[in-house]
C-alpha cells in the first residue's frame, strides 16, 4: 500500500510548551491506526495538526505525495474529514448538517440532501433527518457526526476520542458500526482514543503517544505483548478485552 | 393621575384621528432609528466576529473600548458629531447637520458599539471547537465566518433588540444633531422634551406611549422570530 499521508518533523507548541515532536509519521491509503496514550500525551494536537489545523513549530505534511503548503490547505481539507469528541452539531436540521460539508464543496441542495441521507442511513440514523439536530441523544449526535464527515467520501478520516462521551453501550455498537464502515468503504482513518475497545475494533497499527513522543508502535498485537511503559501495560488490562 | 389619564385619553385620541404631526413625527423616529440600527448591523457584525475570532496585539484594549462605546452618553456623541458636521468641521462638506442624516449618523454612532460587543459575546459564546468543525469540513475563512454568524443568530437578534432600544429612545444626540425643527428633524423623543418643557403634559404623555407601544412592537417581532428558532 503506498502512503497516503507523511509528515515530517511535526512539531507543535501551545501555550509555549511542546505538546508534540513527531520525526516521522505516515499512514497508508485504507490503513487505521490508532493514536492511544494518556491525557495531555498529544494525540488531540497531532490529529489538529496533521488537518492542518494547528500552527506547526516546523515540519512538513504531503498529502498523497504532495506537500501542503499553505495556501493549499483549505483544498486539502477538502479531502479528509475530522469528528470531534463533541458531535458539533449545528443548530439545524439532522439532514442539513449532514449536507453542511458538501454544500461547503458547493454542491446543489438538493443532491447534498441526497448524499446526506444515503451517510444517515449507512449509520443506521436515516429515520431521524427531519429532527433538530440539538434534540439528539449522545448517541445519535455522534453517529451524525460521523455520518456528516462520511458524507464527503473523505480519502482520509481523523477522530479524536468520537466516542468518549457516550456510555458503554452505545460506544460497543457505534465501534462496531464504524468498523464496518471503515472497512467497507476502504477509508484510511486515525483514531485518538483512551479505549481499546474503539482501538481494537478498527485498526491495523498501534501508535502510543506519551508527552508529545512516540514511545511505542506496531501491530496492536505486537504493542500489548510487549507494553513499552505503564500506560501501555495498564491499557492493556482494560476491562473490555473479551470484546 | 388625572394627568396620567388625560395623557392617555389624548395619545388614543391622536392614534386613533390619524394625527398628520403624530403620524409625521412616529413615521421619523421610525425611519431614522431603523436606518441607523441597520447601518450599526452592517458596521458592527463584521466587525465584532473579526474581534471574536481574531488575534492581534492590543485586542483586549480594542475589546474594553468596544466595551465602554456600549454605554457612550448620547449627548456626548452629540456633541462630537455636531463639531464633526460644523461648517468648519471635518465633515462639514456634507451639509447634513440639522437633517435627519445627521440623526442617523449620531444613532449609528451610539448603536455601533452595542451590536460589536453583543456579536463578540454571541460568538465567544458557541462551543470552543466548532470554529475548527467548520474548518475541518473544508469551509474557507469567508463560509466559516457566515457558518459562525449563522449559529450565533439567536444572540445576534439581541444585538439587533439592544441597538435599537438604544436610539429609538435616545434624546441627547438627536437633539444636538437634529435640532428638533418642526416637520423635517422632530422625533418621539425631541417632540416628548419639547411638550414637557411647554407644560403640555398630556401631549408628551401621549407621544411617549406612542414611543413605549413602538419600541414593544418592535421587539416584541423580534422576539418572537428569536424564539421560534429557539432550539427546544
Amino acid at each position: 500500500m503506498s502512503n497516503l499521508l507523511e509528515a515530517e518533523n511535526l512539531r507543535i507548541r501551545r501555550g509555549g510548551v511542546q505538546v508534540l515532536d513527531l520525526p516521522r509519521f505516515s499512514v497508508a491509503t485504507e490503513e487505521k491506526v490508532a493514536v492511544v496514550g494518556p491525557n495531555g500525551a498529544g494525540k488531540s494536537s497531532l490529529l489538529l495538526g496533521l488537518a492542518c489545523l494547528l500552527r506547526r513549530e516546523t515540519g512538513t505534511i504531503s498529502f498523497k505525495g504532495e506537500p501542503v503548503m499553505e495556501r493549499g490547505e483549505t483544498a486539502y481539507r477538502r479531502k479528509i474529514a475530522m469528528v470531534f469528541q463533541e458531535p458539533l452539531l449545528f443548530d439545524t436540521t439532522v439532514l442539513d448538517n449532514v449536507a453542511e460539508g458538501l454544500r461547503i464543496r458547493g454542491k446543489g441542495r438538493e443532491e447534498a440532501r441526497d448524499i446526506a441521507r444515503d451517510s444517515l442511513e449507512l449509520f443506521k440514523v436515516g429515520q431521524l433527518t427531519g429532527r433538530s439536530a440539538h434534540k439528539l441523544s449522545g448517541g445519535e449526535a455522534q453517529r451524525v457526526s460521523l455520518a456528516r464527515a462520511f458524507a464527503v467520501k473523505p480519502e482520509l478520516i481523523l477522530m479524536d476520542e468520537p466516542f468518549s462521551s457516550l456510555d458503554l453501550p452505545t460506544r460497543i455498537v457505534l465501534a462496531e458500526d464504524l468498523g464496518r464502515i471503515l472497512h467497507e468503504s476502504g477509508t484510511a482513518a486515525i483514531i485518538a482514543t483512551h479505549d481499546r475497545l474503539e482501538a481494537f475494533h478498527v485498526v491495523d497499527r498501534l501508535l502510543v503517544l506519551d508527552g508529545g513522543i512516540v514511545v511505542q508502535e506496531g501491530r496492536p498485537s505486537e504493542v500489548m505483548a510487549q507494553p513499552a511503559n505503564a500506560f501501555v501495560a495498564a491499557f492493556r488490562r482494560t476491562s473490555y478485552s473479551g470484546l | 393621575m388625572d394627568l396620567i389619564l388625560d395623557g392617555i385619553r389624548t395619545a388614543l385620541s391622536l392614534i386613533f384621528s390619524l394625527d398628520r404631526e403624530v403620524l409625521a413625527v412616529t413615521l421619523l423616529s421610525l425611519k431614522v432609528s431603523c436606518s441607523a440600527t441597520l447601518a450599526s448591523l452592517f458596521i458592527g457584525i463584521p466587525a465584532g466576529v473579526l474581534l471574536a475570532l481574531s488575534d492581534f496585539p492590543g485586542r483586549r484594549f480594542v475589546i474594553s473600548l468596544v466595551n465602554t462605546g456600549m454605554g457612550l452618553p448620547p449627548v456626548v456623541v452629540g456633541l462630537f458629531v455636531t463639531i464633526f458636521l460644523w461648517r468648519n468641521g471635518p465633515l462639514g462638506f456634507l451639509e447634513i447637520l440639522y437633517t435627519p442624516a445627521a440623526m442617523i449618523l449620531a444613532q449609528a454612532v451610539i448603536a455601533t458599539p452595542i451590536v460589536t460587543g453583543i456579536t463578540i459575546a454571541s460568538i465567544q459564546n458557541l462551543p470552543a471547537n466548532l470554529k475548527l468543525q467548520v474548518r475541518a469540513l473544508g469551509a474557507t475563512r469567508l463560509q466559516t465566518v457566515w457558518i459562525l454568524v449563522r449559529e450565533a443568530r439567536l444572540p445576534l437578534l439581541a444585538a439587533v433588540m439592544a441597538g435599537f432600544g438604544g436610539v429609538i429612545s435616545e434624546v441627547g444626540a438627536s437633539i444636538m444633531v437634529g435640532g428638533n425643527i418642526k416637520g423635517q428633524t422632530r422625533v418621539l423623543t425631541t417632540a416628548t422634551v419639547m411638550e414637557t418643557g411647554k407644560g403640555d403634559f398630556d401631549v408628551a404623555i401621549a407621544l411617549s406611549l406612542i414611543l413605549l407601544a413602538l419600541t414593544f412592537g418592535v421587539n416584541y417581532l423580534l422576539t418572537v422570530i428569536q424564539q421560534r428558532e429557539r432550539p427546544r
